[in-house]
């Protein structure tokens, strides 16, 4: 009904209709506001935490490295080993229960506030701005000829571009390699094999993404765009337009004079022109709309301008928006927090009372058992330790089981670094023919002499004719 | 390969490149029909499908993989017996890592060759390094605690088939050895009766305890005079030869069971032992390493 109205986007491309449209580039118009300046903010968090976080040392050594080739992950003072692996998925199945929350609550916040590709392609836009100038002045250098001036500014903007994306990519490739050796053989020149192609990997990548990219990657790529309006209600916050407020526009004052009905909307195209993603979000709720708030800033100003209420963009949800009673407390969000929090208690109390210490049994396999010269059975295994912790640790192994079984070896004690695996061979050693060790089940339990908590057993089969 | 499979898979992987490709190139446009009504002709149960066009940068994306899988089948293997230009190959890439392990630890290893055997068995280092080669090479058969196993020799308690010099041992890792008792029920008088009394005195040389029942030691006094034919190998004072690799009867280790029943089997079949030779498998240097370790088990 506004198609005449509006400056509406032809995706089809020149000489008749295809499958492929040619891409609309867009360029938003800057705009301030209360949600921009708290974007702002988030942006600049998000982006000094990533750049920051490499460089914090504990202990003397990298706070966090992801130590690939040795399958180490140091995160501050513990270190996770792939056995730990089950962290990971309980952090990546918290992180998916904050998701749903929040959207639940207040739809794609994510995408428009904290989401790396908004914050690095608002970081980038931020650069072209003050090179090139607002929406309109790019829109001209666009279109001016090639001349020393477009030239310097276009440099200018890409080479600040491309600085940004290396200290990106260098960043990045610091979480896996140690940064203060990556940087110096950087300036050094030495830098070669994978830790230079992912360097570069990274660097091309977000010079492309946010440069280039942008919406692109919202709009095509990303899963979350498309799978968060699953979660969303009538009861979530979403970016709206008042359609009963605004309608119809009027452009001017000119209908107002003619006596006229008319709405808020002075159709002024401002919320269209911030849209990052190229949409109206007069047409009403849209899959490519991150929840920016770029559009209730814009439109804030033009309402307080024209001296009318804020608020005809407004965070909102469908209810409020049908004039219905709004819940934010509802079961949905309820059952929501309530399964999150259990999960980040279990995942902490997992945390605490994780032991930083792995014992494996390996049973011998050439021989179920053996007859010594004594005419003892004898079984004989490998028990597999490793020191996950960061310090040095003093063990003690000893064997619980039926009284008449006893190790060989006596009770082994050894020390093993941080880090550091020792196999050892135990021999068990039993009397013959006595129906309490046939087949027992028997426990290898090894213990740290200096900690009360730091001990782990392994159950193992004791096996006898 | 042969050349009817290394053919069929060529034309197999070409067709289908070529095939997406076409495919792709073919559905770049819609009729005019299509497009004038804004769909993609899909329709049913009366609901169409609009069109709503992909990013041309997609299709880019779609060539780029194209392109991709040409490069990399022109240098990598994938082309039936093609090796590709790069000569790649997962053996190689194998080899080439073997390589350079080997040349990262060679260091290390000349430093243990340089000690002897004698000394190098009480280094910590033996018992991490050497530890680790027996788990990989020895302790299938002799077990990951060195005590053994039936029929193969337990290597912790100092009683040597062949000797347990570091020069013995050495040999032994280095060239195997080859164990072999012929049947000797004949020799021993032929009958069942014969080769039980004959166990009964062999078993009785380490358990001199069994002479107590005088059925026993009238057994053994039977079997006794025959022992010369076992001499040969074991010796007089039936204590074995190391030479030969004949155990001593007098210890009280049995390799091939302790039990009189076991005792008689060995008599009546004979037994073949066989140790591997490891001079192709293991680098001279992990021998002397081996040695030392398996040296230091018994001390």
């Amino acid at each position: 009904m506004n198609s005449g109205r509006i400056p509406s986007q032809d995706l089809s491309p020149e000489g008749g209709s295809g499958l492929y449209a040619k891409r609309r580039r867009i360029q938003i118009k800057d705009v301030k506001g209360h949600y921009q300046r708290l974007r702002d903010t988030s942006v600049r968090l998000v982006v000094a935490l990533y750049l920051v976080l490499p460089w914090l040392t504990w202990n003397g050594r990298q706070a966090i490295l992801f130590d690939l080739p040795d399958r180490r992950f140091h995160i501050f003072g513990i270190t996770f080993w792939p056995q730990d692996f089950f962290f990971l998925a309980w952090a990546l199945i918290i992180a998916a229960l904050g998701l749903f929350f929040i959207t639940v609550f207040a739809g794609r916040v994510y995408c428009g506030y904290v989401c790396p590709q908004t914050a690095w392609t608002r970081l980038f836009m931020a650069i072209e701005q003050r090179c090139e100038g607002d929406r309109h002045q790019r829109l001209k250098w666009d279109r001016a000829p090639w001349g020393w001036e477009k030239i310097l500014r276009r440099s200018l903007k890409h080479g600040l571009w491309l600085l940004v994306a290396l200290a990106t990519g260098i960043t990045f490739v610091g979480y896996f390699t140690p940064v203060r050796e990556l940087l110096a053989s950087l300036a050094g020149g030495e830098i070669a094999g994978w830790t230079m192609f992912w360097t570069g990997f990274f660097t091309v990548a977000t010079y492309g993404n946010a440069g280039f990219m942008r919406e692109q990657v919202c709009l095509y790529m990303c899963p979350y765009a498309r799978f968060q309006s699953v979660m969303f209600d009538r009861d979530t916050l979403v970016v709206s337009y008042h359609d009963a407020r605004g309608e119809p526009r009027r452009r001017g004052a000119r209908k107002k004079e003619a006596g006229q009905h008319a709405g808020d909307c002075v159709d002024c195209g401002l919320c269209v022109q911030v849209c990052p993603t190229g949409i109206d979000i007069r047409d009403g709720l849209q899959y490519e709309c991150i929840t920016c708030a770029a559009c209730v800033d814009a439109c804030d100003q033009v309402m307080d301008r024209i001296g009318r209420p804020r608020g005809l963009i407004d965070y909102t949800t469908e209810n409020a928006l049908n004039g219905r009673r709004s819940r934010v407390l509802r079961p949905r969000l309820i059952g929501y927090g309530l399964v999150m929090t259990l999960l980040i208690g279990w995942f902490a109390m997992g945390l605490v009372s994780r032991v930083p210490l792995q014992v494996d049994v390996l049973r011998d396999r050439n021989q179920l058992y053996r007859l010594t010269a004594e005419g003892r059975i004898e079984n004989s295994y490998r028990v597999e330790i490793l020191n996950k912790d960061q310090q040095p640790h003093h063990y003690q192994l000893s064997l619980e089981g039926p009284d008449g079984l006893s190790l060989v070896q006596g009770s082994p004690a050894f020390s093993l670094d941080g880090g550091e695996h020792r196999s050892l061979p135990v021999t068990i050693s039993g009397a013959p023919y006595t129906a309490d060790v046939r087949s027992a089940t028997v426990r290898f339990r090894v213990r740290a002499t200096a900690s009360d908590t730091m001990e782990k057993a392994h159950e193992a089969r004791f096996i006898a004719p | 390969m042969s050349d009817f499979w290394s053919v069929y898979i060529i034309a197999i992987v070409v067709l289908n490149l070529v095939g997406c490709a076409a495919l792709l190139f073919a559905n770049l446009r819609m009729t005019a029909e299509e497009s004038r009504s804004e769909t993609t002709g899909h329709s049913f149960d009366g609901i169409q499908e609009r069109n709503q066009p992909l990013p041309r940068w997609w299709l880019y994306l779609f060539v780029l993989t194209l392109l991709f899988s040409a490069v990399y089948l022109v240098l990598y293997p994938g082309l039936g017996r093609f090796g590709g230009l790069l000569n790649w190959s997962s053996v190689s890439q194998w080899q080439e890592e073997v390589t350079l392990v080997e040349k990262r630890t060679a260091p290390l290893f000349d430093e243990f060759a340089k000690v002897p055997v004698e000394e190098l068995h009480a280094y910590p280092e033996t018992r991490d390094v050497g530890g680790r080669l027996f788990a990989n090479n020895c302790a299938l058969c002799h077990g990951s605690d060195a005590r053994g196993a039936k029929g193969y020799p337990n290597l912790t308690d100092d009683d040597w088939l062949y000797g347990g010099s570091a020069d013995a041992i050495l040999t032994s890792i280095r060239n195997g050895r080859r164990g072999q008792m012929p049947p000797m029920a004949a020799a021993v008088g032929g009958t069942d009766a014969a080769v039980r009394e004959m166990a009964l005195y062999v078993q009785s040389l380490s358990r001199p305890s069994m002479t107590a029942d005088p059925e026993v030691a009238a057994a053994v006094d039977r079997a006794k005079p025959r022992f010369a034919m076992c001499a040969a190998c074991h010796g007089q004072d039936a204590r074995g030869n190391q030479a030969l690799g004949a155990p001593n009867l007098t210890d009280g280790i049995w390799l091939h069971g302790a039990r009189l029943e076991d005792i008689e089997t060995t008599i009546r079949e004979g037994r073949i032992s066989h140790m591997p030779a490891h001079a192709s498998a293991l680098s001279e240097e992990r021998i002397h390493v081996l040695a030392a370790y398996v040296y230091g088990l018994s001390r």
